[in-house]
C-alpha cells in the first residue's frame, strides 16, 4: 500500500496483490507474464528479426525499401484472408476452404466485370454476398447438422474450386484491365508521403487518447490505472516506430492504399474482438461453449457470424489477389494460399485451441510468411525450399503455442 | 411464484425425472435433496433451460411459460449457479460476471463493469485479489463465489444454487448461507440443492426429497428429524444410515463388553 495515495483504489485493496507503479513496474509485470508463458506477440517479433538478419546478410537487397514495399503489398491479400481465419480459430473452429472461396470470388468479379460488363462495385458486392452465403452454410452445417467445420470446409474446398473452374470456362483466365479501379488500387495507388506521416501520427495519437480516456475514467471510478508515464512512453514508441517505417517505405514507392486498408481492417477487428459484446461472446464460445450457452449467449449466431466473416474476408482477399495479379485464372487461390492464411494466423499467435488470439496476429504472421517467400525468391531458390521453410516455421509456432499453454497452466494464467 | 407440475425427462432408456412437482414462493428457500442420481441436477437444468422437459408444465407468476433455452430462463428472472459453475476460464472475472449481458455492446463499458463487479464481490465478502485476471488463476472457492455473484447480477426473482457450498471453506460456507438468507430477505425465491443436511436444515424453509426421479416427500425444515429425511432419501427406514446410528448407540450401551461387540461386528 502506498503512503502517498490517501485512498487506496478499490481494486488494490487486497494485501496479497503485487503493486506495480510507473514505467519500471509496467516493464516488470510484462517480463513476469512473459516468463509465465503469456508471451503474446514476442516470439513472432523475435522471429521476424531473425528472418530479417539472415536474409539481409545473404542478400543486401532484402531490407531495401523497394523490397519492403513489395513485401507489404504482397502481404495484403493473404493477410486479409488470415484475418478471417483468426475469427474462426477464436471460436475453436477452422475453415479450410478460404483458398477456394478467395479464388471463386476473384473469378466471380472477373466474369461479371469483364465478360458481362458490370460495374466493378456491383460485381464485388455480388462476390461478397456469395461468400457470406457460403460462410452461413458452414454455420448451418455445424449448428444444425453437427458437422465439424473441418469436414464441411474440406468439402467446400473441393466444391468451390470446381465452381471457380466452371465459371471461368474454357479460356481459364480473365485479365483485368490496368486502368480499372481494382487493379490500380492493388498495384499503383500509394498514399502521398505527407498523408502517410499524418496517418502514422494519428494512429499514435489515437492510442494516447484512448489510453488517456481509459485512465481518467478509471481514476474517477477509484480504480487503479496504468501510470501516465507508461502511456506516454508507449505512445511515443508507437509514433517513432510508425514514422520510421513510413519514412523508410517512402524511400521506395511508399505506403500502398491497399496496405492502409489492411491495417485499418485489422484495427477494426481488434476493436470488435476486444471492445464489443460480440467479441466477448466469441472469446467465451472459444473458451467454454457450454458456459457461453448457459449464460444466455446465442451460440448459434456467434458461429454464423464468424463463419460468414471468415468467408467474407476470404472473398475480399481473393478479389485483392486477382487485382494484384490483374487476372483471375484457374490457379487463383489454389496451392499454398489456404495453408499460408491459416499458418499466418497461427504463427502470429492465435491459438488453434480457441479462445486466445488477436487480430494483429494476422499482420505479424503474414509478414513472416511473405518475408520468407521474398527472401528465398531473392536468393533464386525455388518454391520447394519455401514450402519446407514455411512448414518448419509453422511447426515452431505451434510448438511455442503449446509450450506457452502448458507454462500458463502451471503458472495459473489461463 | 414458480410452480412445476408433472415434469418428466428421459435420457435414452433412463427416466431421469418422472412426474415431479415443485413449488417456490417469493421469500422462500426450498432445498432439494436426494441421493446421487435422484434427478436433482436434471431438474435444475430443466429450470435453467439447458434441457427441455419431455412433458409437464412450468408456471411463473401463475402464467404458463416455456423455457426452451438458457436466455429464456434468464429473461424470466431465473438465475442458476451450476454445479460445474459454467465459467469461461480464458476470460477475466469481470468478463465472466457480465457474460452474455456486457454493458454497452458496441463499446464495452469496462470501467462500469469493473466497478459493479467490485461492489458485488464486496457484498459477498469475496476474497478475490483482482478481477482482471483470467478465471483459470482462481481457486475452487473463488470460482464458486464468482459464479454466485454472476447469478445475482441480472436482478433475478428465482435463484437456483446447485451444490453451492460443496467447494467452500468454513467461512465461505457461512457467507453463502448468510447470503441465501439475505436473498430470502430480498423476497427472492431460492432453490438450493445440497448433500449437506446440516446446511439444508440451517437455511431452508421447506425440504423436497427426490428419489429415483420422483417426488418422495416434502418436509418442514424446522421440524423434520434427520432420521425421517434420510429415510425419505434412501427410501427405507432400515438403511445403511439407520443401521450405523443404531450400531453406534448400541456400542455406547455395551461399551463394557468390547469383546462381545467385536464378535457382533464380524458377523
Amino acid at each position: 500500500m502506498s503512503d502517498r495515495q490517501s485512498a487506496v483504489a478499490v481494486d488494490q485493496t487486497d494485501e496479497r496483490l503485487r503493486q506495480t507503479r510507473g514505467v519500471r513496474g509496467a516493464l516488470g509485470s510484462f517480463l513476469r507474464s512473459a516468463r509465465a508463458g503469456d508471451v503474446g506477440p514476442l516470439p513472432v517479433i523475435i522471429g521476424l528479426l531473425i528472418i530479417g538478419t539472415i536474409f539481409q546478410s545473404l542478400n543486401p537487397i532484402f531490407l531495401s525499401s523497394r523490397n519492403l514495399v513489395d513485401i507489404s503489398m504482397d502481404s495484403v491479400a493473404v493477410g486479409v484472408i488470415s484475418l478471417g481465419i483468426v475469427c474462426v480459430l477464436l471460436v475453436g473452429e477452422i475453415d479450410l476452404s478460404v483458398g477456394s472461396v478467395s479464388g471463386f470470388s476473384g473469378a466471380i468479379v472477373a466474369v461479371l466485370f469483364i465478360r458481362h460488363d458490370w460495374n466493378w462495385i456491383l460485381a464485388t458486392l455480388v462476390a461478397l454476398g456469395v461468400a457470406c452465403a457460403i460462410g452461413l452454410l458452414y454455420g448451418v452445417l455445424l449448428t444444425q447438422f453437427g458437422m465439424p467445420s473441418f469436414v464441411s470446409s474440406l468439402s467446400g474446398l473441393l466444391a468451390f474450386l470446381g465452381l471457380q473452374l466452371a465459371i471461368l470456362g474454357d479460356q481459364g483466365s480473365i485479365n483485368l484491365p490496368f486502368d480499372s479501379k481494382l487493379v490500380s488500387f492493388a498495384q499503383l495507388d500509394f498514399v502521398p508521403p505527407w498523408l502517410s506521416y499524418v496517418l502514422a501520427a494519428l494512429a499514435a495519437l489515437a492510442l494516447f487518447a484512448g489510453g488517456y480516456d481509459n485512465m481518467s475514467r478509471r481514476r474517477r471510478a477509484n480504480l487503479s490505472s496504468s501510470s501516465p508515464q507508461a502511456l506516454v512512453v508507449r505512445s511515443v514508441a508507437l509514433l517513432v516506430g510508425l514514422e520510421l517505417v513510413v519514412w523508410y517505405l517512402n524511400q521506395g514507392r511508399g505506403v500502398g492504399w491497399m496496405v492502409v486498408f489492411f491495417v485499418a481492417l485489422v484495427v477494426l477487428f481488434h476493436y470488435a474482438f476486444t471492445r464489443t459484446g460480440w467479441g466477448r461472446s466469441v472469446m467465451a464460445v472459444g473458451g467454454n461453449v457450454e458456459a457461453a450457452r448457459r449464460s444466455g449467449i446465442n451460440v448459434r449466431n456467434i458461429y454464423f457470424s464468424v463463419f460468414a466473416l471468415c468467408s467474407l474476408m476470404a472473398a475480399v482477399g481473393g478479389i485483392l489477389a486477382a487485382s494484384r495479379l490483374a487476372s483471375a485464372n484457374l490457379s487463383s487461390g489454389t496451392g499454398d494460399v489456404n495453408l499460408n492464411a491459416i499458418a499466418a494466423a497461427v504463427i502470429g499467435g492465435t491459438s488453434l485451441f480457441g479462445g486466445r488470439g488477436s487480430a494483429f496476429s494476422a499482420i505479424l504472421g503474414v509478414l513472416v510468411i511473405e518475408s520468407i517467400a521474398s527472401g528465398l525468391t531473392l536468393l533464386n531458390l525455388n518454391s520447394s525450399y519455401r514450402f519446407v521453410i514455411t512448414g518448419l516455421v509453422l511447426a515452431i509456432a505451434v510448438a511455442i503455442d503449446s509450450l506457452a499453454r502448458k507454462s500458463r497452466a502451471s503458472h495459473g494464467r489461463a | 411464484m414458480l410452480s412445476l407440475r408433472g415434469i418428466s425427462k428421459t435420457f435414452g432408456a433412463v427416466n431421469a425425472l418422472t412426474d415431479v412437482d415443485l413449488d417456490v414462493e417469493a421469500g422462500e428457500v426450498v432445498a432439494i435433496v436426494g441421493d446421487n442420481g435422484a434427478g436433482k441436477s436434471t431438474l435444475v437444468k430443466v429450470l435453467a433451460g439447458v434441457h427441455a422437459a419431455d412433458s409437464g408444465t412450468i408456471a411463473f407468476d401463475s402464467a404458463e411459460v416455456q423455457i426452451h433455452d438458457p436466455s429464456a430462463a434468464i429473461h424470466l428472472g431465473i438465475a442458476t449457479v451450476f454445479q460445474d459453475l459454467a465459467l469461461c476460464e480464458n476470460l477475466s472475472v469481470v468478463d465472466n460476471l457480465f457474460l452474455g449481458r456486457a454493458l454497452g455492446p458496441w463499446r464495452l463499458d469496462q470501467v462500469g463493469m469493473e466497478v459493479k463487479s467490485w461492489e458485488l464481490l464486496q457484498q459477498l465478502a469475496a476474497k478475490i485479489p483482482t478481477v482482471r485476471v483470467p478465471v483459470a488463476t482462481l481457486s475452487g472457492g473463488q470460482r464458486q463465489t464468482v459464479a454466485i455473484a454472476r447469478s445475482l447480477l441480472g436482478e433475478p426473482r428465482v435463484i437456483i444454487l446447485d451444490e453451492p457450498t460443496a467447494a467452500l471453506g468454513v467461512a465461505q460456507t457461512a457467507e453463502v448461507l448468510d447470503l441465501i438468507e439475505r436473498l430470502r430477505g430480498r423476497n427472492l425465491g431460492v432453490i438450493m440443492i445440497s448433500h449437506n443436511m446440516e446446511n439444508v436444515r440451517a437455511v431452508a424453509d421447506r425440504i423436497v426429497v427426490l428419489r429415483l426421479g420422483r417426488n418422495n416427500g416434502e418436509f418442514d425444515a424446522r421440524t423434520v428429524s434427520s432420521e425421517a429425511l434420510v429415510a425419505s432419501i434412501t427410501g427405507a427406514t432400515d438403511n445403511v444410515v439407520t443401521r450405523r446410528t443404531g450400531r453406534l448407540s448400541a456400542e455406547a450401551d455395551s461399551s463394557k463388553d468390547t469383546l462381545a461387540r467385536r464378535d457382533e461386528e464380524t458377523k
